[in-house]
């Protein structure tokens, strides 16, 4: 079994790489074909000379073939050298250094919270089986998808509250919903009415019948709320004020700062497969190994 | 002899005189001010700065040869005892002050300035201030006559030469730690990327007030960069921020609701906010539309049937003034006093369009042809004030059957439209002038010109009244007569007024937010409207103590 | 929960009443400017007070709803079903499919799309009407905003794949689409049904941040998007508490709906 789980890492890791190297080139490609790469709204000072703006506009000559571009991203990243950011005007790897552990925390925190209060509500509201857990939940997790992020950003601040809340009060109505209906669905299966009527202990239910039946989709949402959360990084440390990479994002998109925007990708790509295949891993380390009943259909 | 009590009463005379020295030369403890930039400051070096924030840290830490006092508009001389203009405009001698040091202790001489007028008209460098003094082909040559005089040589005469160098920070020319060797009031001394740049007094300074106090007051000035407005009025109103430099009229009237005292009208600025339509010959828009865009009337009757003075009132709260043309009836000296705000005449706009063929059916209105008129405007997403300005644009069109469709994009995607591609069709942008001379619009009048929005670099001028702008434009470039170059430009803005290549809507009001504990704040038009005399400023003791 | 649904069924029924009635119900058309009264707070008049231009704010919910409540669903539905395609026909084939589906959609996940629609805006042409602008908007928020559920959905699809009924639906001669259809895209509702009413919310408020672009609803058409994007520059809700009506509406509405359908997420 260990060997199997080597290999199956070692796999994920190749494919891993293969993704990040097309995920960052893909990007390197949108980035450059939307409009208003070459343009620079200092081109609208008049003070400029026709000789300075033709400066400016041939400024990101270098950048316009893509795949020449993203060669030598390739060859200079590996050396060390993620280019420098034109927007800030600072090496790339020196801003990643500093701000990544800004966003590790504050998404890290608000992941946490996140789940806390998801799966308590979900938990209560299947356990309990009140009406009024039901609506209650709902109600609070439909309140927090409507409310905006950039208020739900400006309100933290008005509260003089963390940064990661608001990332939290984001992502847990996401979770709720799926965390409740798996729940939902695996206690209205018969084995589960026949335990209880058996009287087995709620906690014995559930950590026995329930969560190895929802355990893979949960550990699955797990992976994918990463990648919400980073998306929601992007309002709440703008408006927050903490120069994390989502700040950095925002920055970067609205310049069109090529070398920001590819290093961003990439790291983001990065971290979501290692999320989703981190899930994917334990998945397969948690399933109970029999002979195979099941055949693959493809 | 001299007994005991004679030495101590030495000693005691002594440390009183050498306390009184320091005393005298010492600079007072001002505390830390604290405000907000809105975006982040994409250069340090003072040469290549062009955008607001850049702009803000480099008048506090530059030093340069001669100031515009931003409350009165006239030239003082700053590292620059005095000066002299050549009568041809083409050359301009400095006389400069003596023993001065950078902040890393440096002299300063004339061979600084040289070397700062060398680097700034390097063509290499494309320095927009640097470009603002190109008057002519050819090289400008610098020449030191002493260590504290020098002469600056023009290829061709430069408008307002000596206002020029109120932009003009004087580097170093020897000192090892190049940019951020300064002569102005603070210093750079940290910057963190999206989040502060923190400046520190310059201990070097050579300024003193009239008593003798070495400036600046202040010990340091953070800046955090924060470009959302609502989190910049709230952290003011906590306290945390003591200046809000540039205000939206939204929160102007909240805060004055709230604490009235800490609300600043100066009245209007030198901005405005203008649309224009496309006339660009060979832009990718149907041949009927640029006939319509193409006709003065068709320009006349769409300004006569906006209502500047609602604008006004209603996006800007009555913090705005419908606005004249291009320069601001704030700028007393340039502005031609016989021009008025187009009034609200929708009837006579309809007038208009009639005789040029257009009619109205159903209450929508067709051209000659039988197109009805619809057109988009174009304007940068994100500028709340301004997105407002177009809607109401497009009920007031709406008025006459003239269909507006409001498009908002992001920045790059905008700029790429009306300067490269010129795919729109009218578009609506504000202009932030912060130079009172008209020969930094240059590039926007002459026809040739990239900024010429409307229909920018034509080969030669495609109507006879471009061509007479573009006369008039290079007749005050080329002359240092005040009057004559007055009357020049007076001509440019009647020749505007009546062929409309740009509607000008308002002139906003400079507005601002100064806490109680800063001392000496004097909020004014010109920007920097609250900090232009930072090196007086100061924080009462109470908000010093508790940071 | 009977009652709750009781409530909530008047509740769907009122407002989708109220937004095909705007024609009559709104005092004022949701686009004219009452320029005397910029911002004003609740009255006789306007009973939801003014915006910044002096729009009715009662008219504007009205006619926004109608936008909201027709389009963002339909996006929805277009999101669950390519994640269903993706998502659980990946999981349900196995193997070489499987691997493919789950390292696209990663790649999909974390691509910057934020550049394919400015590119869609700058191929649209500029005169394009309000309604089909928005129409767009949410089709392109549609086809962008399924991955992270197809990722769930693959996990299920691929446990149940093994499971003991589909693999007895096998052993009786049921396999390929009928197999997929009649046993195993219906125990992926759990996930679906969240995946439909996560989505609603998400893509009203994408669609509002898309103005950015120059994508979605158009001035001056509502939307409840833009609605709720008024709340963005307040401070205090205490001094203008009727601005957070939308906001009520589209929970009140969504909640609604939930209680409604909440039977139908869990049973298969």
């Amino acid at each position: 079994m260990l060997r199997n789980v080597l290999h199956r890492i070692a796999r994920k890791l190749g494919s891993i790489i293969a993704l990040v190297l097309l995920g960052g080139l893909l990007s390197a490609t949108l980035v450059r074909l939307a409009p208003g790469f070459d343009a620079d709204e200092r081109e609208l000072d008049p003070s400029l000379s026709a000789e300075s703006v033709n400066a400016l506009r041939h400024s990101r000559a270098a950048e316009h073939n893509i795949l020449l571009y993203y060669t030598s991203y390739l060859r200079g990243a590996a050396r060390g050298d993620l280019g420098v950011s034109h927007a800030l005007g600072q090496p790339v790897l020196t801003l990643l250094r500093e701000r990544w552990p800004v966003t590790a925390r504050v998404v890290g925190m608000g992941l946490l919270l996140a789940w806390v209060l998801a799966t308590t509500l979900a938990f209560s509201a299947c356990l309990w089986r009140r009406p009024l857990y039901e609506v209650f939940g709902i109600t609070l997790s439909g309140a927090f998808l409507c409310i905006p992020a950039a208020v739900l950003a400006l309100l933290s601040v008005i509260l003089n509250a963390p940064g990661y809340l608001a990332i939290a009060l984001i992502v847990f109505p996401k979770i709720y919903r799926y965390a409740r209906n798996l729940l939902a669905k695996a206690y209205a299966l018969p084995h589960i009415t026949a335990a209880r009527a058996r009287g087995l202990g709620e906690v014995r239910i559930l950590a026995w019948h329930v969560l190895p039946i929802t355990g893979p989709q949960m550990i699955a949402l797990g992976g994918i709320t990463v990648s919400i959360a980073l998306g929601a990084s992007i309002p709440v440390e703008a408006l927050c004020g903490l120069p994390g990479i989502g700040q950095l994002a925002w920055q970067a998109a609205l310049s069109r700062d090529l070398p920001l925007l590819v290093n961003l990708t990439v790291l983001v790509t990065l971290v979501t497969l290692l999320a989703n295949s981190g899930a994917d891993v334990m998945n397969y380390m948690l399933r109970p190994h029999e002979p195979q009943r099941g055949v693959d259909l493809a | 002899m001299i007994g005991r009590r004679g030495c101590l009463r030495l000693a005691l005379f002594l440390c009183l005189a050498v306390l009184c020295v320091c005393g005298s030369t010492l600079a007072q403890s001002g505390g830390e001010l604290r405000f907000c930039l809105h975006s982040e400051p994409k250069t340090f070096d003072p040469l290549l700065v062009d955008d607001d924030s850049s702009l803000a840290v480099r008048y506090l830490t530059a030093g340069v040869l001669i100031r515009s006092n931003r409350r009165t508009q006239a030239l003082e001389p700053e590292l620059a005892e005095s000066w002299k203009v050549a009568k041809d405009g083409k050359q301009i001698t400095f006389k400069l002050r003596h023993g001065i040091t950078f902040s890393d202790g440096s002299p300063f001489s004339s061979e600084d300035v040289a070397f700062t007028i060398q680097r700034l008209m390097d063509p290499a460098l494309h320095s927009p201030t640097g470009d603002a003094f190109r008057s002519g082909s050819g090289a400008v040559s610098t020449k030191i006559i002493a260590p504290d005089q020098i002469s600056i040589v023009f290829p061709a005469a430069v408008a307002g030469l000596d206002r020029l160098f109120d932009q003009v920070a004087i580097m170093s020319a020897h000192s090892p730690k190049k940019t951020a060797a300064v002569l102005g009031p603070f210093m750079v001394a940290e910057y963190k990327a999206g989040s502060t740049v923190l400046l520190r007094r310059n201990p070097n300074y050579w300024k003193k007030d009239s008593q003798g106090h070495r400036l600046p007051y202040l010990d340091s000035i953070r800046l955090d960069i924060q470009p959302n407005r609502d989190v910049e009025m709230l952290r003011f109103k906590r306290g945390e921020l003591d200046l809000i430099n540039v205000m939206d009229s939204e929160y102007f009237d909240r805060l004055a609701a709230s604490s009235p005292g800490l609300a600043h009208d100066a009245g209007a600025s030198l901005d405005s906010e203008f649309m224009w339509f496309n006339q660009v010959a060979n832009a990718p828009i149907p041949e009927y539309k640029r006939a319509w865009f193409r006709s003065t009337n068709f320009r006349r009757a769409i300004s006569q049937a906006i209502n500047r003075a609602d604008m006004s009132r209603v996006v800007f709260n009555g913090h705005a003034q419908p606005a004249v043309g291009p320069v601001s009836p704030a700028n007393k000296f340039w502005f031609n006093s016989k021009l008025q705000a187009e009034p609200y005449r929708p009837v006579s706009a309809l007038k208009l369009l009639q005789s040029d063929g257009f009619h109205q059916q159903s209450g929508f209105l067709y051209d000659k042809s039988g197109n009805a008129v619809e057109f988009s405007i174009v304007t940068n997403a994100g500028n709340k004030p301004r997105e407002r300005m177009a809607v109401m644009v497009q009920e007031d069109l709406a008025d006459l059957g003239i269909k507006v469709n409001v498009v908002t994009l992001d920045f790059p995607s905008l700029i790429e439209r009306i300067s490269q591609k010129f795919n729109y069709e009218a578009a609506m942008l504000g202009f932030r002038n912060i130079d009172l001379d008209p020969n930094g619009q240059m590039n926007i009048w002459l026809s040739s010109a990239e900024n010429h929005a409307w229909n920018p670099q034509q080969k030669s001028p495609e109507t006879a009244w471009e061509a007479e702008i573009d006369r008039l434009m290079r007749a005050q470039a080329s002359t240092a007569d005040e009057k004559k170059r007055k009357e020049s430009f007076d001509r440019v803005q009647e020749i505007v007024a009546d062929q409309v290549p740009f509607i000008y809507l308002v002139n906003v009001n400079a507005l601002s937010a100064v806490s109680n504990a800063v001392q000496g704040a004097n909020p004014v038009i010109l920007a920097p409207q609250t900090f232009w005399n930072a090196e007086r400023l100061t924080l009462n003791a109470t908000v010093q103590a508790s940071r | 929960m009977i009652v709750a649904r009781k409530f909530a069924w008047v509740v769907v029924l009122a407002v989708c009443a109220a937004s095909l009635a705007a024609n009559w119900l709104a005092p004022t058309g949701y686009a004219k400017q009452f320029r005397d009264a910029p911002s004003a707070p609740p009255s006789a008049q306007h009973l939801l007070g003014t915006d910044e231009l002096g729009r009715d704010r009662f008219a504007r919910v009205l006619y926004g709803t109608r936008i909201s409540l027709l389009l963002a669903p339909a996006a929805a539905l277009v999101s669950t079903l390519l994640a269903a395609l993706v998502g659980g026909l990946a999981g349900y084939l196995g193997g070489i499919w499987l691997r493919l589906a789950r390292g696209f959609t990663d790649l999909f996940l974390s691509l910057p799309w934020l550049f394919l629609l400015i590119t869609v805006r700058a191929l649209l042409p500029l005169n394009v009407s309000p309604l089909v602008s928005v129409v767009i908007t949410f089709f392109i928020l549609g086809l962008l905003g399924w991955a992270a559920s197809a990722r769930v959905l693959s996990t299920s699809a691929d446990a149940l794949r093994n499971s003991d009924f589909v693999l007895q639906a096998r052993a009786s001669g049921l396999h390929g689409p009928r197999l997929f259809l009649v046993h195993v895209l219906p125990n992926l509702k759990p996930v679906l049904y969240a995946q439909f009413w996560i989505s609603i919310p998400v893509f009203i408020l994408s669609e509002a941040n898309l103005g950015i672009l120059g994508l979605g609803v158009a001035e001056p058409l509502p939307s409840w998007g833009s609605l709720l994007r008024e709340l963005e520059g307040l401070i205090s809700f205490r001094e203008e508490p009727w601005r957070l009506v939308p906001l009520l509406l589209l929970i009140v509405v969504l909640t609604s709906f939930q209680l409604l359908l909440s039977n139908e997420e869990v049973t298969a």
